[in-house]
């Protein structure tokens, strides 16, 4: 785990998505391939060996019509802290080829180090880890497309979202050239949050008050970054892999979709 | 025309007969090789693994031939540490079936990987916290111990053992073998129980994660437990297929009896944690998760409570009540049929360890993830199989490994 370094007040990156706005359109997971240079195959129908770092699952409440209701719910990378830095893939990866920030709350991966195990994708309970099974290869010409800032990664090895870390380096460099240490809230977007056209998606430093995330999901820090605001839940909070993702729904049966519970026993607690 | 190179006293088949058969099993073998190639060099889409299932037949296989091969460590340690004199009869059948067992298990590992030519990024990068850096460390210095303790064995030939450097070199490690089984039981203490740990400590995995002692999950200790315990169980199966192959009687009754005795009483012992284990996983563990036992074993066309019942019941109770009994052990049938379902419990641990892991769903609008082997994976997990009968028929040709055979034959 790489400490804070520097005289940087050190940043927690998150998202909150907000899924009454989310429609389904599919506009964030497109623009992170273009963005990511994402690798994907002639046949995409086994979805199970295609890369989608952003991927939309459709959530239905079960009942029949009328009263039937869909959600649709963006997964990026949860980013987790776990507990102290130890998020389920870090703790895991032998070759320590993932990496959990302090500096930015990110989970890195580095490509050239990983050789492909697997056991960080075994230990993600959100299926956000993919393997390349293939070589990447995009249809001629299109290669001239490929962003120059973000490496193409080779058969072999895992990969997955890294919140655009490239954009925040970006930033800092000119912050720096700038002379200064501290990034503006806008300097740092990620591309599915710009992509979102009904700005389902805010992207902002957790630990900053003036930040729209933290005054969206008001994280309690003392609690494994748990949220305050009522209708403000993070995906599989029992677990204990402290996400930096949060959802918000005002519906209900979502909010109880992000979690798993026993029958009977009522609200989920948390377990951090 | 090979019997120069035979051991003294003892009778083999001819040379067509033996070069016809390894020939077969050679055929297997070249098509276990061609699979593995195939994985090498087009990658891992020649397999039927995914996103889903990231570790997959592979991975079961290495977990269950490490616990199948850990008959190795548990009677080097009862030999040289306990001083069960006894078992000098199939100590050196234990250190064959470990020592195919564990570099069949490394061979797989480089198949596993995605990316071979890294493969020793795990050392030069590890991670200390990593179970599976812990696995690789101990894995290859006990396949080192393996080999030298292996390698007496190859020197006792009776054409190399003229050779007075040989016959002294062998001799000589011989002597000081006590030291390498030590070694041999420290390192199979701790790579045993990393793969169990592999599995343990995943806490974003209800099925799998277990609470423990210290940065050691419970599986840790189960699956050094379970290995000392099945595995004396998979070197007596090996012991008696042999002796059915070759229509000969290769180890004393007494000394089966004794590692028998012991691997029963492990297993008996082993069991009862395992139970305790498994109660308090399903009813606290996995319910702080929000999951109750069934979930792991409902709505999916596979993974049954049966799967439970075979691993605990016919896996677990039934050997060990068969070989903690004397009646149990000296029944030729008995005894078979308990190390036989001995094996087949370690096993079927080590897959729900390993697949059912991967299988159930996490998220609650996630669904089971159903798998089956591409023939590359079949093909690659049975090349190890091959060369393991190769290798035990070509030790038995050519080596003194069983030390009663001319006693009890002749």
């Amino acid at each position: 785990m790489k400490q804070s370094q520097g005289h940087n007040r050190p940043k927690k990156y998150g998202m909150v998505i907000d899924l009454d706005k989310c429609t389904g359109c599919g506009s964030c997971m497109v623009a992170c391939m273009a963005e990511n240079n994402v690798p994907f195959k002639k046949d995409e129908t086994n979805k199970r060996d295609s890369i989608t770092w952003m991927k939309v699952y459709k959530l239905t409440n079960g009942k029949p019509f009328p009263e039937n209701d869909v959600c649709y719910l963006p997964r990026p990378c949860m980013h987790c802290e776990g507990h102290h830095g130890h998020s389920p893939c870090v703790s895991v990866c032998p070759a320590t080829a993932t990496d959990y920030s302090t500096d930015t709350g990110i989970v890195s991966q580095i490509y050239t180090r990983c050789f492909g195990c697997r056991y960080c994708m075994a230990a993600c309970p959100y299926h956000a880890r993919y393997f390349n099974w293939w070589d990447p290869v995009w249809p001629a010409g299109m290669e001239q497309m490929l962003s120059p800032d973000v490496s193409v990664r080779m058969r072999g090895i895992v990969e997955k979202c890294s919140f655009c870390f490239h954009r925040y380096q970006r930033a800092m460099d000119k912050a720096h050239l700038e002379g200064r240490h501290e990034l503006a809230e806008d300097e740092y977007q990620t591309s599915c949050t710009q992509a979102c056209p009904s700005g389902a998606i805010t992207f902002g430093d957790l630990n900053n008050p003036e930040h729209k995330v933290h005054q969206m999901v008001k994280p309690d820090n003392a609690h494994g970054g748990r949220p305050q605001a009522p209708n403000a839940f993070r995906l599989l909070e029992r677990l204990g892999t402290n996400p930096k993702v949060y959802y918000l729904s005002t519906r209900e049966w979502v909010r109880k979709a992000g979690d798993n519970s026993i029958k009977g026993e009522g609200k989920a607690h948390a377990k951090h | 025309m090979d019997s120069a190179l035979i051991p003294q006293g003892v009778r083999r088949c001819s040379l067509g007969k033996f070069a016809f058969f390894i020939g077969i099993v050679g055929a297997v073998l070249l098509w276990g090789v061609y699979a593995m190639l195939l994985c090498w060099l087009k990658g891992l889409n020649q397999t039927n693994m995914n996103d889903y299932y990231g570790f997959a037949l592979w991975i079961w296989a290495d977990l269950a031939v490490i616990a199948l091969g850990g008959g190795a460590f548990f009677t080097g340690f009862l030999k040289y540490i306990v001083g069960k004199d006894e078992l000098k009869n199939i100590i050196n059948y234990a250190v064959l079936i470990g020592f195919i067992c564990y570099s069949s298990a490394l061979l797989i590992l480089a198949i596993d990987i995605g990316q071979p030519l890294r493969g020793w990024f795990i050392f030069w990068h590890a991670n200390v916290h990593s179970m599976l850096t812990e696995v690789a460390f101990c894995l290859s210095c006990y396949f080192a111990v393996l080999s030298i303790e292996y390698l007496p064995l190859v020197l006792e030939n009776r054409q190399l053992n003229k050779v007075p450097f040989f016959h002294n070199l062998a001799h000589n490690m011989h002597e000081i073998m006590a030291v390498f089984a030590a070694t041999g039981a420290f390192l199979s203490f701790f790579h045993q129980g990393s793969l169990g740990g592999v599995a343990g400590v995943l806490f974003g995995r209800p099925f799998s994660f277990r609470e423990g002692a210290f940065i050691w999950p419970w599986t840790f200790f189960l699956f050094t437990w379970s290995a000392a315990a099945y595995g004396p169980c998979f070197t007596l199966a090996l012991t008696k297929l042999i002796e059915k192959v070759t229509r000969k009687k290769l180890v004393g009754d007494k000394c089966v009896d004794l590692l028998a005795k012991i691997s029963g009483w492990m297993i008996f012992t082993y069991i009862i944690a395992k139970i305790a284990d498994t109660y308090y996983w399903a009813t606290v563990t996995a319910p702080e998760g929000g999951f109750t036992l069934m979930d792991f074993y409902s709505n999916n066309p596979m993974y049954g409570i049966w799967i439970l019942v075979l691993e605990i019941v016919i896996g677990g109770i039934i050997p060990a009540l068969i070989l903690i009994t004397k009646k149990g052990r000296r029944s030729p049938f008995l005894l078979v049929t308990a190390v036989i379902f001995g094996c087949i419990g370690v096993s079927v641990n080590r897959w729900v360890m390993v697949l059912q892991v991967m299988a159930v769903p996490v998220m609650p609008f996630d669904t089971w993830a159903m798998y089956y082997p591409s023939w590359q994976e079949v093909a690659t997990t049975i090349l190890p199989v091959a060369y393991g009968v190769i290798l035990v028929a070509l030790s038995y040709r050519y080596l003194p490994i069983f030390p009663q055979e001319k006693e009890l034959n002749y």
